[in-house]
């Protein structure tokens, strides 16, 4: 009995506490209507000796992957900044991963960038200290998803557009448009699949713009209650066709590869990553238009390694880096002297990075608020956060 | 005096990194998040409770959950009792300790290993499963339910032969002769002689096999096709939503206590 008594008195107390602790740190969340002031970066300084990442797969290349793709290794030779990268999944990751301050730089697609930046999660940046920030394409520059109120708060990296996939070998016809991927009759019911992640509402909303134009969708990020509902439902009546919903991104090739996936939605790295072993895939941009991503390099507002973080933000947008990912991943790069530095001369062209018209129907990622993006004000659109949820409900239904 | 010297750390590091890791979960679980930017919010609510409790989505998946955890449990001991009785009862010693390590094996890969094993021999169409099949007219059931509970079933298996095995060599042989001088048929004598006395080793291998698969959630990713478990939802949302996520994981903790009060009532804890 003594023994016990002694146990659970050392039990109790430490639970105590341990729950002060919790509760007493993290207070700094306070969330205010504007956005958190964090201090900008004066002066460059020496590199700490390494840099920590977190990017989209294929941003961050030393090799590894293909002997010839690599503006990694230069880098680190050249400023002594070891690389860490890890991958996210989903811009959700990302906002994750950078809440925990391990992180110096993050490259963030619309739907993550103004959540961090409100967050207090990412620092303004000062673009005197990046050198190459210069040669960026003017339309991309303090865009409303990379800057707030004239302060910029990152690099823009390159955009592209979310491609519908199919294998040429199965798919036949080859598909023209998304209706392929919501048809309920499809022939290819159990081989389609879908990125897993609440931002893949707009792509139904995308849909619904082009088949139900009733409903009145203008933007697919700013849907209120009923179009919201109708685009769940568009999903909800996907949901058999859907074979695996993908997140992994090397899960995902090797489904294309084995025809376990033959048709469905894709970034163009994935097309050219199956292709290199071998499967005949495909990646087309429907008419109609496309949900895409325009991303920005950021820097965490905790960062330990600034100085490294500016370099590497200066690197990745220097015209011979900007073109390597641009190429590796098949998307339209940023700088535009990158354009003369592609192995594939074609490659800006085929790209559209300066054809602003393409861009025209391509919808980059963007974070629904209650106020909605598109402009209206006689309604309340449905914030991110109910995506989440609606989201969390349909894959666990 | 000594005693509280010796105990202070052992403790200390059970409660703050086990215990205190729990509490802090459950307390999580009524914090709610600003829904622009993410960050949790210290207030306490029920909303999250709410939120699980109406959506029907959620009860399904706790259903599905259970479902997939009692079958693995219900497989592994119909697989391991034959395996475990021929190993502690009529195996050769040396067999017998060869068998004991060929269980072992298995858990010296890497789960990712196996599971990814699976996918390939579980893929439709073209996997080991189809190839091996095909001429007698069975095919792969494909990623879904049932593979997970094959998956699953598969990396569990050892946790539940060991300790039956454990359980039958502590077993005398003269009762199951006594038994058979009685005139009682083996089902009869397995019914009523074996079987109770190794049920607290069936209730040990339960509690893991049963548990591990109730929290388990990369073979869903990876070989359960569209499928979600109980531990995808908390994965799914734990970068968006940390406090939802924390209420969802609410839900195997209290079937776990609850299925240990169930173990506890019929005393085969106190005979383990």
């Amino acid at each position: 009995m003594q023994k016990k008594r002694l146990f659970s008195r050392i039990a109790v107390a430490s639970v105590a506490a341990l729950i002060l602790a919790g509760c007493s740190s993290g207070g700094d969340s306070a969330s205010d209507s504007g956005v958190p002031k964090v201090d900008m970066m004066k002066e460059l300084g020496a590199g700490e000796g390494q840099v920590n990442l977190v990017a989209w797969a294929g941003y961050v290349e030393n090799g590894s992957t293909d002997p010839n793709v690599d503006w990694v290794t230069g880098f680190e030779k050249e400023t002594g900044c070891k690389v860490n990268v890890k991958t996210g999944a989903t811009s959700d990751d990302m906002v994750a991963l950078m809440k925990t301050g391990e992180y110096d730089v993050v490259s963030a697609s619309g739907d993550a960038s103004l959540r961090l930046i409100y967050g207090g999660d990412v620092a303004p940046v000062n673009t005197d200290l990046i050198p190459n920030y210069a040669d960026i394409f003017d339309n991309l520059k303090m865009q409303q998803w990379n800057s707030v109120d004239g302060v910029a708060y990152g690099v823009p990296h390159g955009r592209g557009a979310n491609l519908l996939a199919y294998r040429t070998d199965i798919v036949k016809p080859a598909p023209t448009s998304w209706s392929s991927v919501f048809d309920v009759n499809s022939p290819y019911k159990g081989k389609i699949t879908a990125y897993d992640s609440p931002i893949y509402i707009a792509d139904a909303a995308l849909y619904l713009m082009e088949t139900q134009p009733e409903l009145g969708i203008k933007y697919p990020y700013a849907l209120d209650q009923t179009q919201f509902d109708a685009a769940v439902e568009v999903l909800k009546a996907q949901k058999p066709l859907i074979g695996e919903y993908w997140g992994d991104y090397l899960k995902h090739v090797a489904s294309l590869k084995s025809g376990g996936t033959v048709l469905g939605t894709t970034w163009q790295v994935n097309i050219n990553l199956a292709k290199g072993e071998g499967t005949k895939v495909e990646g087309i941009k429907p008419a109609g238009g496309s949900t895409g991503w325009s991303d920005t390099w950021m820097i965490s507002s905790k960062a330990k390694n600034p100085n490294c973080a500016y370099l590497w933000m200066n690197h990745i947008a220097s015209p011979a880096a900007n073109a390597g990912v641009a190429e590796w991943f098949g998307e339209a790069p940023s700088n535009a002297k990158s354009c003369d530095l592609t192995a594939d001369k074609n490659h800006c062209a085929t790209f559209h990075a300066a054809d602003d018209a393409y861009w025209a129907d391509v919808y980059y990622w963007n974070t629904a608020t209650e106020a909605c993006l598109d402009g209206r004000t006689d309604v309340k659109c449905v914030p991110y956060s109910e995506w989440v949820k609606a989201w969390s409900s349909l894959r666990n239904s | 005096m000594r005693l509280t010297a010796l105990l202070t750390a052992p403790v200390l590091w059970l409660v703050v990194a086990y215990l205190g890791a729990l509490a802090m979960l459950l307390v999580t679980a009524f914090f709610t998040i600003d829904s622009f930017t993410g960050n949790v919010i210290q207030q306490f609510n029920f909303g999250n409770f709410q939120d699980m409790l109406t959506d029907a989505a959620y009860k399904n998946v706790v259903l599905r959950t259970l479902g997939i955890a009692i079958s693995v449990t219900f497989f592994c001991t119909v697989l391991a009792i034959p395996m475990a009785f021929y190993m502690a009862k009529i195996a050769r010693p040396k067999t017998q300790k060869i068998l004991v390590a060929l269980v072992l094996t298995p858990l010296w890969a890497s789960y990712l290993v196996k599971i990814y094993a699976w996918r390939t021999m579980l893929e439709p169409g073209n996997g080991v499963l189809d190839w091996l099949l095909k001429p007698i007219g069975i095919h792969s059931p494909g990623f879904g339910g049932p593979a997970i509970i094959i998956g699953l079933s598969y990396l569990w298996l050892p946790y539940m032969i060991l300790p039956i095995y454990a359980g039958l060599e502590r077993l005398p042989n003269n009762l199951l002769d006594a038994s058979g001088d009685l005139g009682a048929h083996n089902f009869y004598t397995f019914r009523k002689v074996i079987l109770p006395l190794i049920f607290p080793s069936l209730v040990a291998g339960s509690m893991f096999t049963f548990s591990l698969s109730l929290g388990d959630y990369i073979t869903a990713q990876i070989i359960g096709g569209k499928l979600q478990m109980l531990g995808n939802v908390v994965y799914q949302n734990f970068s968006i939503n940390l406090p939802f996520a924390a209420t969802i994981a609410t839900i195997p903790v209290t079937i776990m206590a609850l299925y240990l009060y169930l173990v506890r009532r019929t005393g085969a804890l106190a005979s383990m």
